[in-house]
Order: C-alpha cells, then sequence, then structure tokens
C-alpha cells in the first residue's frame, strides 16, 4: 500500500468523561472502499465526524492526505488548526448525513450550485452543467426544480450523495445513509453508492448496518467496538470467519434481524 | 393650524368632522415614525442579533450591553434622556448634540424595537437546526456565507410574527413621543382636546385611526411573511 490518505495515530476522543475514541489507530488506502460495523455506540459515526471536522479530538494526530487535520505547524512546532487550515483540509472530504441535511430553503439544483459556486468560485453556468450531471448520474435529472421536501427519502439522500460529490472531494464519508429510510427506498441509495465505488477512484468510508451491501462494496471491513477497531479484514474474513467472539456474537444478532 | 371654531360656555367649539384634519395630520406624522423607528429598529435588530451569536467577544460584548440597557430601561426615559439629557452632556463637552425631536423620536423608538427585535433575530438564529451547521460545514462553506446562504434563508420566516408583534407595538409606542411636542396623532389628540374638551369623540376617533393603522400594518407583514416563507408555504 501506498501512502495511506487517512490515518489516525492514537487517537482520543471524549465527550466529558465517556471516551467514545479509544487510543484509535487506523489508515485507509487511496482509492480504498472501507466498512465500518460495531454496535451502537462503539464509535464508528465519531469516527466520520472526526475526520470532517465535526468533533474535535483530544489526543492524538489525524493525517489527511499527508497533512494534519486538527494540527498545523507553526515555526517549527504544532499547533491546534485554525480556521483557515480547517477550511482547505475539508475540501478534500465530503459527507453524506443519515438525516441527508439537504438545505430545506433551496431548490435539488441550488442545494447543488450553492457551494461549488461560493466555495469553490466556479461560474455559475458551469456549476449547473455540472449539476445537470451529477443529478443524471443519481437518477434524478428531472427532480432539478423541486424542494427537497417534495421528494422521498431515497431521493433526497441521493441528491445528498449528489451535493456531496459537486465538491469534488477525494474522500467520501457515508454516515449510516441508509438508516433513516424506509426499507423499499434503502435500495436505490445503495446501488447509486455502489455504482459510485466501482467506477470512481474515490476514497470511500462508510458506515452502514446493511451487511450484504457492505459485503459487496467494501474493500475491507472494519469492526469497531468501545472506540477501538477489534477486529479488521476483507469481507470474507469479517464475514466469513470473524475471529474475534465480540464480532461473532454482532453478526450473529444483526444478521438474524435481517 | 387654521381651525374654524366658535366659544360655547367658555369652551372652544368644533363640529366632529372637523377633528379630522388636525388629526390626520397627526396621523402622518405617526405613520413616518413608525415607518422609519421600524426599518432603522431591523436594521439593529439584526445586527445586535447576529452580533449576540458571534464569537467575536466584543462584538457580543458590544450587543449584549446594547439589548440589555434598551431593554431594561423604559422608552419614555430613553426618550427623555436623548432629548432632554443629551444636549446638556454635549453642552459640558463642547459640543452640539440637540436633536430635533423626529430626530430624537425615531432615535429613541428605533434603538428601543430593536433591542428586542436583537433577540427574535437571536432566537431564530438558535433554532435553525445543529444539522444544517454540519452540513453548511461539510459544503466547506465560511462563518459568514453558512449565516447567509443556510442559516438566515430559514431564520426570517421564523422571526416574522414575532416581528409583526414588534412593528404594531412600535406604532403604539410612537404616541409617547408627544411628549417632546412632536405633532403626531395623540399629541394632536390632546391639542383638540385642549381647544373643545371633547374627550370622548376625539379619544374614540384616535382609538379608531390607532386601529386601522395596526390593521394596515398587520396586513403588510402578512404579506411580507408569505413572501420570505415560499420555500415552507409549499410544504402546508
Amino acid at each position: 500500500m501506498t501512502d495511506p490518505i487517512i490515518k489516525f495515530d492514537k487517537v482520543v476522543k471524549r465527550f466529558d468523561t465517556l471516551t467514545v475514541i479509544d487510543e484509535l489507530d487506523f489508515e485507509v488506502g487511496q482509492g480504498e472502499k472501507v466498512t465500518i460495523i460495531g454496535p451502537s455506540g462503539s464509535g464508528k459515526s465519531t469516527v466520520l465526524r472526526i475526520l470532517m471536522t465535526l468533533e474535535p479530538i483530544q489526543e492524538g494526530v489525524v493525517y489527511v492526505d499527508g497533512d494534519m487535520l486538527w494540527h498545523e505547524k507553526a515555526n517549527g512546532g504544532v499547533k491546534p488548526a485554525g480556521e483557515a487550515h480547517l477550511r482547505r483540509m475539508r475540501e478534500k472530504m465530503g459527507m453524506v448525513f443519515q438525516q441527508f441535511n439537504l438545505f430545506p430553503h433551496m431548490t435539488v439544483r441550488r442545494n447543488l450550485t450553492e457551494a461549488p459556486v461560493k466555495v469553490l468560485g466556479m461560474s455559475k453556468a458551469e456549476a449547473r452543467e455540472r449539476a445537470e450531471e451529477l443529478l443524471d448520474m443519481v437518477g434524478l435529472a428531472d427532480q432539478a426544480d423541486k424542494f427537497p421536501h417534495q421528494l422521498s427519502g431515497g431521493q433526497q439522500q441521493r441528491v445528498g450523495i449528489a451535493r456531496a460529490l459537486a465538491m469534488r472531494p477525494k474522500i467520501m464519508l457515508f454516515d449510516e445513509p441508509t438508516s433513516a429510510l424506509d426499507p423499499e427506498l434503502v435500495g436505490e441509495v445503495l446501488s447509486v453508492i455502489r455504482r459510485l465505488a466501482e467506477e470512481h477512484d474515490l476514497t470511500m468510508l462508510l458506515v452502514t448496518h446493511e451487511m450484504q451491501f457492505a459485503r459487496q462494496v467494501s474493500d475491507r471491513v472494519c469492526f469497531f467496538d468501545r472506540g477501538k477497531i477489534k477486529e479488521q479484514g476483507t469481507p470474507e474474513e469479517i464475514f466469513g470467519n470473524p475471529k474475534e467472539e465480540r464480532t461473532r456474537a454482532f453478526l450473529k444478532a444483526v444478521l438474524e434481524g435481517e | 393650524m387654521a381651525l374654524a371654531w366658535g366659544t360655547c360656555d367658555g369652551h372652544t367649539l368644533m363640529h366632529w368632522t372637523e377633528y379630522f384634519g388636525p388629526l390626520m395630520q397627526g396621523a402622518w406624522v405617526t405613520i413616518e415614525l413608525t415607518v422609519y423607528s421600524t426599518i432603522l429598529g431591523a436594521i439593529l435588530s439584526f445586527a445586535a442579533g447576529i452580533g449576540k451569536t458571534s464569537h467575536n467577544p466584543v462584538l457580543k460584548g458590544i450587543s449584549v450591553v446594547y439589548i440589555e440597557v434598551f431593554r431594561g430601561t423604559s422608552l419614555l426615559v430613553q426618550l427623555f434622556w436623548l432629548y432632554f439629557a443629551l444636549p446638556l452632556i454635549g453642552d459640558a463637552v463642547g459640543i452640539d448634540l440637540r436633536l430635533p425631536p423626529v430626530v430624537a423620536g425615531v432615535l429613541a423608538l428605533s434603538l428601543n424595537i430593536g433591542a428586542y427585535g436583537a433577540e427574535v433575530v437571536r432566537g431564530a438564529i438558535q433554532a435553525v437546526s445543529k444539522d444544517q451547521y454540519e452540513a453548511a460545514k461539510a459544503c466547506n462553506f465560511t462563518p459568514r456565507q453558512t449565516l447567509f446562504s443556510v442559516v438566515l434563508p430559514q431564520a426570517i420566516p421564523e422571526m416574522m410574527p414575532p416581528f409583526g408583534n414588534l412593528a404594531i407595538q412600535n406604532l403604539k409606542d410612537t404616541a409617547l413621543v408627544s411628549l417632546i411636542s412632536l405633532g403626531d396623532l395623540a399629541f394632536r389628540a390632546e391639542q383638540l382636546r385642549n381647544f373643545t374638551q371633547d374627550s370622548t369623540t376625539i379619544y374614540t376617533m384616535v382609538l379608531f385611526m390607532y386601529f386601522g393603522m395596526a390593521l394596515v400594518l398587520t396586513a403588510i407583514m402578512k404579506l411580507l411573511e408569505r413572501n420570505v416563507g415560499r420555500w415552507r408555504a409549499v410544504r402546508r
């Protein structure tokens, strides 16, 4: 593996006295598709939220694309990252939220063009053209003028994916993208993500409860428990022959439910 | 004021229809005061309301002090202070701080309504969900872009009903400026009453005139409300 594009080095994240991420070491390679599974409260979403700079860390260092994420170099030493540094780092990542988090006061098209125009300085025409392409890719070319609340959950989440892609990230973070969806709408979202995984060399980090899907799209599956990676390996290893007792128990409980 | 009157029992007499002239003059002043101070008050509301949510301690401090001072003191005292006390302070330091009554009136009204409005603005901004701030961050908006592209467009529709209340409150508060000899509706009514002693008719007319203006104001606010929240109206 070449230099990892994401690297957690002994990272600790606490909420008051509760340790959610416990001296985590974790690496993701360029273009790798990694799925994070685990029980609720195991810190899996927190990993994504730390990367998107939504949650600061208390100890350790996170590297993204060769640079420190939460720190920056300052005359020989290292200091906590300022807003300018954080904004430079955020450029590399896009995030898809469990609750979609679309901007409700903007049309679908504006959801996709607002940030590219304002943040990336793209021309309006270019941003619109790019929005059309992305909407076409997620199968919503005819919905551009609607508002988010006029769409189904599955459609909203596909807009969410397109919105994140509109910023041309190197890394896509998916935080339980189908957990808020009605069962019959899960498929359309997963197939968009699957196509994205197959056709692009994006680095993808997914937190999901869809085990079947995790098995199909991931290069590697990480099982999180109590803020640490308890076990990781290829989907075949994790789902076919899990070594840890904890992993076996979790998979048994989840798969029985399916 | 050119009025036609006769005398009876030592009181000046006018036919009630003759009250309309001076009362309308006064109503016009009231409307002007309301419009100017509501607009200036809205600007102050946004400045202080946004300032109070700022992470900059200086901006935040100024906003908090402004809001607390003007909410915590009476409008009448603020008005008297600007009109009577400020010029004396000006005298003492050698600057002419005498304000024309209109300026003092508009200033006192706007500063007062702005302090209340600021709390409305702050509340609406803080009511925008955390999810929206996180989405804005994930889209890499600057804090300023987040405020103007994401937060305010969602917060402003929420501000409209309480703003409507404040505007009407403001309309009624304008009556206080008659105490610094501004010829508004309340002032004209008082003048007429001194002439005629016809309190019942005059105050009833004034009551209806304030009420009519309040109705118009309510209609304007409704219209504004519908306009700024068009994306929400679709949902219903």
